[in-house]
């Protein structure tokens, strides 16, 4: 059974490990995956703990349907205080991973401590061992992989590891597994790399007996029909996530030189279409891969075609890749993109967060607050492809003075190159935004701006909301497990009636992340997709566990609540430039200069902003600064937090 | 006409869902352990081939067993193994050339491909047709096609550099 899948709390000081069942009244409050790790980690870190020192907690988890008979449950979530913005540390990533550790026998892993040497934890069928990481230590990501199933003779192992970035402390450094899966976001490499953990080794094959295995089966296929039948994962089964960043681009919604310009003009070569050209000359015809059981197969495999690296084999490059490595650099070559999205993967480091860093390091120096002095001599201009990836290799291995300043992350980087750095800096919450440009779409300015582990578009973006779907169509998304009869706008420029969807999306999105489903699997991009009446069933056939769609969305709101509870005790304060719920000034003082008619000119309202933030802390019953009143806490069973119930 | 399982490797993306699906129908639990079919890797590579039972004509699994518990399904034709005379000696695990014979060191017992009498889950759930279920003589089609479509590619590319020259 699902339920029968266990919690270990493993301590690298001292060599403890303790297994332990996760008892049914903590699954019905917190369910599983990214929900049950926001309370561990509540519970089981200190208020003001140092993000890299031993008091940390690294949570490791699969989501509760996870290896079960559904669709797309491979996701796996990493959590700890973050040491990119010393608030919430959370990171999901697909793959093959989390399957392996249900069967193995386990859904979440609580490390705490620092092991003395470099070490990797060893998870088979039940049984845990810590093992020397002496040899492994230096390794690449995919090395390290490789060298895990040579020592220990079995080639079906799978690993979550880190790279170089991850051992050299890079506040961004990821968690990666296979060629391309990463828990990119918030440093939680950087959390494994302070314990001197080089990866958590798993390899399973215990039963997860399916409650009702009959109705699960035709479900599940019920389920892909749905999922497949949507027209935007047919274009992501073909073109991967590249097709996003090329409509978002055509219509003036990304970002580049550093958010100076929301759309990248001449990008022929880093087109979806040009990229996908050069995975078809270099790996055939069927070129798209996939994480565990998925049916959307959103990922490309491809050889960078040219230059140094030329002929080494890697997937994606995904929208990030094109952002970070082309858009937002002004690079525009694919060459570039292919060698940049190769770099990261094997040094293992967020590429979003490195592109955003690197890009803000080329505006500082064409207005001379960086000078040749601190780049030591590199023209650090924008569109200087060499100089790009250069920059990648010096951050990861912090060389030099400004890779070093930079692997820090941006908000300690802007204090110690001063000047009035930081008001270039793009992030939320000490992390760097997207490369998409928020200012013609309101409700997704308030979706970076209020996402939990800092600018984010994984945690409770309307998307949709580009689609300008009519309003009956949105109100029976939007009003459902829970009745809404407030405004909702099929205008994505408006400010009315987003506050909510925001609000929806967030508790859909803690959701799937509690389930341990992909969000291309529900409401993320495609108006038909699975939500809140779909999951009551998969749950059931699958665990047994009868649960109503309120009932689901009881949980998310409980989970996001606690999230927010941790934010609150590490320091969160609305109005907060580096801590807040707030943006960027460029959003509000700098109209979008490019684009469609319908965004040119755009910037977002600071009134009309606050107003919607208000709004957006009523839904969620939180008071006038973002906190969650007693009454809320009480309802929702936080009030005794933390509680230890695991 | 007998049918048979049409694998087209190249078509793969690795997700694992036949290997989940066969479990799932065979056993009512998750392990792809106790799957029939299995997607070999080379990840390093991006290679992934789906293996698993020929249903071979002269059948080493059957011709090997020293207790005569293999047999061919008469009207589906496909090997099934009766549990009542296997002495689990794994001796078919040995013989089979492609490894589509299995163990399962749960139950101790031999297992492999039955087609799930008829219709093949893991060709069902295959949205990209790796996995086809078709008239054993179709088998070689696609390759055909392939092919042909190569050297038609060929001529029209000759033809248009004579064209140039």
């Amino acid at each position: 059974m699902a339920l029968n899948r266990k919690i270990a709390y493993i301590d690298l000081s001292t060599g403890d490990i303790e297994i332990k069942p996760i008892p049914l009244e903590v699954r019905k409050k917190f369910l599983g995956g990214r929900g049950l790790d926001a309370y561990l980690l509540l519970n089981h870190t200190e208020k003001g703990c140092d993000p890299l020192g031993p008091g940390n907690a690294l949570i490791i988890s699969a989501g509760i349907l996870t290896a079960t008979c559904a669709s797309a449950t491979a996701r796996a979530h990493f959590m700890a205080k973050s040491p990119l913005t010393n608030l919430l540390g959370s990171a999901n990533m697909g793959g093959f991973f989390a399957p392996e550790l249900a069967w193995a026998g386990f859904h979440h892993l609580v490390i705490k401590g620092k092991a003395e040497k470099p070490v990797y934890i060893w998870i088979h069928n039940g049984e845990i061992e810590i093992r020397d990481a002496g040899q492994i230590w230096g390794k690449t990501t995919t090395d390290t992989q490789w060298a895990i199933r040579d020592e220990l003779g079995d080639e079906d192992i799978k690993s979550a590891v880190i790279g170089p970035a991850g051992e050299n402390l890079v506040t961004f450094a990821n968690i990666m597994t296979g060629i391309k899966n990463s828990a990119g976001r918030t440093g939680m490499g950087c959390v494994m790399g302070s314990k001197n953990l080089k990866a958590v080794a798993v390899r399973g094959t215990m039963d997860i007996e399916i409650a009702h295995p009959v109705e699960a089966l035709e479900y599940n296929k019920q389920f892909i029909d749905q999922i497949t039948s949507a027209k935007v994962n047919q274009t992501q089964g073909t073109l991967g996530t590249p097709f996003i960043w090329g409509a978002t681009n055509s219509w003036g919604g990304v970002r580049t030189r550093n958010f100076q310009y929301n759309q990248c003009e001449d990008a022929d070569d880093i087109e979806p279409e040009r990229i996908d050209e050069v995975c078809e000359e270099t790996m055939g015809p069927y070129h798209m891969t996939g994480c565990f059981a998925c049916q959307v197969h959103c990922r490309a495999q491809y050889k960078v075609p040219s230059g140094p690296l030329a002929g080494k084999y890697d997937e994606g490059p995904e929208y990030t890749s094109l952002g970070a490595f082309g858009g937002e650099p002004d690079c525009k070559n694919a060459e570039t993109v292919f060698a940049g999205n190769h770099l990261v993967d094997q040094y293992g480091v967020d590429n979003l967060e490195i592109g955003s860093m690197i890009s803000w390091a080329m505006e500082l120096y064409e207005l001379g607050i960086l000078t040749n002095k601190d780049t030591d001599g590199l023209d650090l201009k924008f569109g200087n492809d060499e100089a790009l990836l250069e920059m990648v290799e010096r951050i990861c291995f912090r060389k030099g003075w400004l890779g070093d300043t930079l692997a820090d992350g941006g908000l300690p980087a802007a204090e110690k190159i001063g000047k009035n750095s930081f008001d270039y800096l793009i992030q939320v919450k000490g992390m760097n935004n997207l490369h998409s440009d928020e200012r013609g779409t309101p409700a997704l300015a308030l979706n970076i701006a209020t996402a939990s582990r800092g600018s984010d578009h994984l945690r409770s973006r309307p998307a949709i909301d580009l689609y300008h779907l009519p309003e009956k169509v949105l109100r029976k998304i939007y009003s459902n497990p829970i009745p809404y009869d407030g405004p909702l706008s099929s205008e994505h420029t408006d400010y009315e009636g987003k506050a909510w969807e925001v609000y929806w999306q967030e508790n859909c999105y803690m959701a799937v992340d509690c389930l341990g489903i992909c969000k291309y699997h529900t409401v993320f991009l495609g108006a038909t997709l699975p939500n809140f009446e779909d999951w009551p069933k998969v749950l059931y056939y699958n665990t047994g566990l009868e649960m109503s769609p309120e009932e689901i969305w009881d949980i998310a709101e409980r989970c996001n609540n606690l999230e927010r509870l941790f934010n609150l005790r590490e320091g969160l304060k609305r109005d907060d430039l580096k801590k807040g719920d707030t943006l960027n000034h460029r959003y509000f003082d700098e109209p979008c200069r490019r684009g469609a008619p319908d965004i040119i000119g755009m910037s977002i309202d600071r009134k009309k902003f606050n107003k919607m933030l208000d709004e957006f802390y009523e839904h969620h019953n939180w008071d006038k600064n973002g906190v969650p009143t007693p009454k809320t806490l009480k309802r929702l069973g936080l009030d005794q937090e933390p509680s230890h119930l695991v | 006409m007998e049918k048979v399982l049409m694998i087209n490797y190249q078509k793969c993306t690795g997700c694992r869902l036949c290997e989940l699906v066969c479990s799932v129908m065979h056993d009512g639990v998750s392990n792809p352990a106790r799957s029939r079919i299995k997607v070999m890797k080379w990840e390093a590579e991006g290679l992934y081939v789906p293996m698993s039972c020929q249903q071979c004509e002269d059948a080493p699994c059957m011709n090997v067993c020293p207790v005569k518990a293999i047999s061919r399904d008469e009207d589906l034709g496909f090997l099934t193994v009766d549990y009542d005379i296997c002495i689990g000696c794994r001796s078919c695990v040995a013989v089979c050339p492609f490894g589509a014979m299995n163990y399962n060191i749960i139950d101790k017992k031999v297992f492999k491909c039955d087609l799930c009498g008829g219709d093949p889950q893991c060709v069902r759930f295959c949205e990209v047709k790796a996995i086809e279920y078709v008239d054993a003589d179709r088998v070689s089609n696609y390759k055909k096609k392939d092919a042909a479509e190569r050297l038609s590619a060929a001529q029209k590319e000759g033809a248009a550099l004579q064209a140039a020259m």
